[in-house]
């Protein structure tokens, strides 16, 4: 209890960092990995081929690889200065959207080809038809491993603790340095992150009550 | 027919292969190579200390130490050699303590782990750039100091408006995630928060460092002294230390006798003139002087 206390400040903005990383990586990777995902299942092969490339190149990657890239490799092609806090946001979305895309992807493909025949047969277009008609139906079917993409998400933000982003898993390394019980402080910071995924499972449940299909 | 081009392919490949390594890594001299070979002492005795008992029993001495700080604690990426002043110094105490050179284990342990890995028994002893303070010594015990650092700045060469520790205002300064000298930085507040950089690793910072996106590492002299030796053209230490860090072997928290027997070994090392031997073949290269500690037995 003492460390929690003694130390609090540094908890406090520790995951406080976190949680604005995995906000703001959460949405760019949902809006990215739908895009992927459409990208996916258009009918232009050049589409397809794009979008096929991405999933398997980003998502045979390690994390810390990507972060690495982002933060060494990148800065050397001078083409956008990144704060060390954005290099996160931006090797997190990277990462996780081919995640988002695959899991996406699969939903639509739960969705009976009926529905975009009729669409089409109704006139709308394809972005039409799979913006209003087929996204809405798939996304509901892929609440659950679409939480569980999020929630990995929201524990590879402690990844960026060594990529100068004062995040939760930065925690550890100052307790060490300071000589207090390291066990004893990541069983703290390990229950931050229980209460963090239990919100989110709360999240889940309501958007699957919410979005429940009768069948 | 096939399988004799591919043993040509592979023998060729493996000739370029060592070929770069020699080339592009510097030779042994260059990271502080092997230049003093104690004497490996015989028929030594601890009594009453189980570390010992436990590195007799084995047969060999499993030793903490850094790899990623040149002229200090360095493993050849090519070699696998560990070479550096903390490494010398390590191999002085084993050899005193009568294990020779193929007997002795070198275990890489990074500063957060160091605690944990002699309270565990994982390493016998650990010798890396381990300051001495009372809060680590509730957990484990400290022979020495062997050496006297302290906190100072590494700058690119040709960057003269860094000149200690109080012109730091608006500078980008760096250094590894938690360590105390860059939380000094920022409860001094030597910078602002923002410019405040951390990573896993110094090499990391060095690199930032030359690439022009950072303007100064901070962290204690020796492995900045080990840097600036590495790419003196380029980088430079400023010179002015600004706390004192004193270097000691760290060691399991009760064991007295082997913690009395390691004091006397750098005693006798630095009364002999060893300790200034070990010092000029290593980090003495990067033209900077030292003189011995004083110990502190306790």
């Amino acid at each position: 209890m003492n460390i929690l206390i003694d130390y609090w400040p540094l908890f406090r903005d520790g995951f406080i960092t976190t949680i604005e990383l995995f906000l703001l990586a959460g949405v760019a990777s949902l809006v990215l990995g739908v895009v992927l995902a459409m990208l996916r299942v258009s009918p232009v092969p050049v589409f397809r081929a794009a979008g096929t490339l991405y999933v398997t190149v980003v998502r045979n990657t390690p994390l810390t690889l990507v972060f690495l890239f982002f933060v060494f490799a990148y800065p050397y092609l001078k083409i956008l200065k990144l704060s060390y806090f954005t290099a996160a946001v931006v090797a997190l979305t990277v990462y996780t959207s081919a995640f988002i895309c695959e899991v996406v992807r699969s939903g639509i493909n739960t969705v009976p080809l009926g529905q975009a025949e009729a669409a089409r047969a109704l006139g709308l277009t394809f972005g039409q038809s799979l913006s209003q008609i087929i996204l809405p139906q798939a996304l509901r079917s892929v609440v659950p491993p679409l939480v569980s993409t999020l929630i990995a998400l929201l524990k590879n933000t402690t990844i960026a603790a060594g990529f100068s982003v004062p995040e939760a898993g930065r925690i550890r390394s100052i307790l060490a340095d300071d000589g207090e019980n390291q066990l004893l402080g990541l069983a703290w910071v390990s229950l931050g992150f229980v209460i963090l995924v239990m919100v989110l499972t709360v999240v889940q449940r309501t958007l699957e009550k919410r979005w429940s299909v009768a069948r | 027919m096939r399988l004799r081009s591919l043993a040509i392919g592979l023998l060729v490949g493996g000739l370029a292969l060592t070929a770069c390594g020699k080339e592009g890594t510097p030779s042994n001299d260059a990271t502080g190579g092997v230049s003093t070979t104690p004497k490996v002492a015989e028929k030594v005795k601890v009594e009453g200390s189980p570390t010992f008992d436990r590195m007799t029993q084995n047969g060999k001495v499993v030793i903490g130490v850094k790899e990623d700080q040149p002229y200090l604690g360095y493993k050849d990426p090519t070699t696998g050699k560990y070479s550096g002043f903390d490494i010398e110094i390590a191999r002085l105490v084993a050899a005193k303590l009568g294990f020779s050179e193929d007997k002795i284990e070198y275990k890489t342990v990074q500063s957060a782990g160091r605690e944990a890995a002699i309270t565990n028994g994982d390493v016998d002893y650990y010798v890396g750039t381990y300051t001495i303070n009372d809060k680590r010594k509730a957990q484990i015990s400290f022979a020495g100091p062997y050496f006297v650092a302290g906190q100072d700045l590494l700058v690119r060469a040709d960057d003269d408006s860094i000149t200690g520790k109080d012109t730091l205002k608006g500078k980008k300064v760096c250094s590894v995630t938690g360590s105390t000298p860059i939380q000094k930085v920022r409860d001094e507040q030597l910078t602002e928060p923002e410019n405040i950089v951390e990573f896993q690793a110094y090499s990391q910072c060095v690199e930032k460092l030359t690439a022009g996106e950072v303007d100064a590492v901070t962290t204690d002299d020796a492995i900045l002294k080990g840097f600036a030796a590495q790419d003196p053209d380029n980088l430079k230490v400023v010179g002015k230390p600004f706390s004192k860090e004193p270097y000691g072997i760290g060691m399991t928290h009760d064991d007295k006798p082997l913690r009395d027997k390691v004091n006397d070994i750098l005693q006798q090392a630095i009364d002999d003139g060893t300790w200034q031997n070990i010092y000029d073949a290593t980090l003495g290269k990067s033209n900077s002087e030292a003189s011995p500690p004083t110990l502190e037995r306790y």
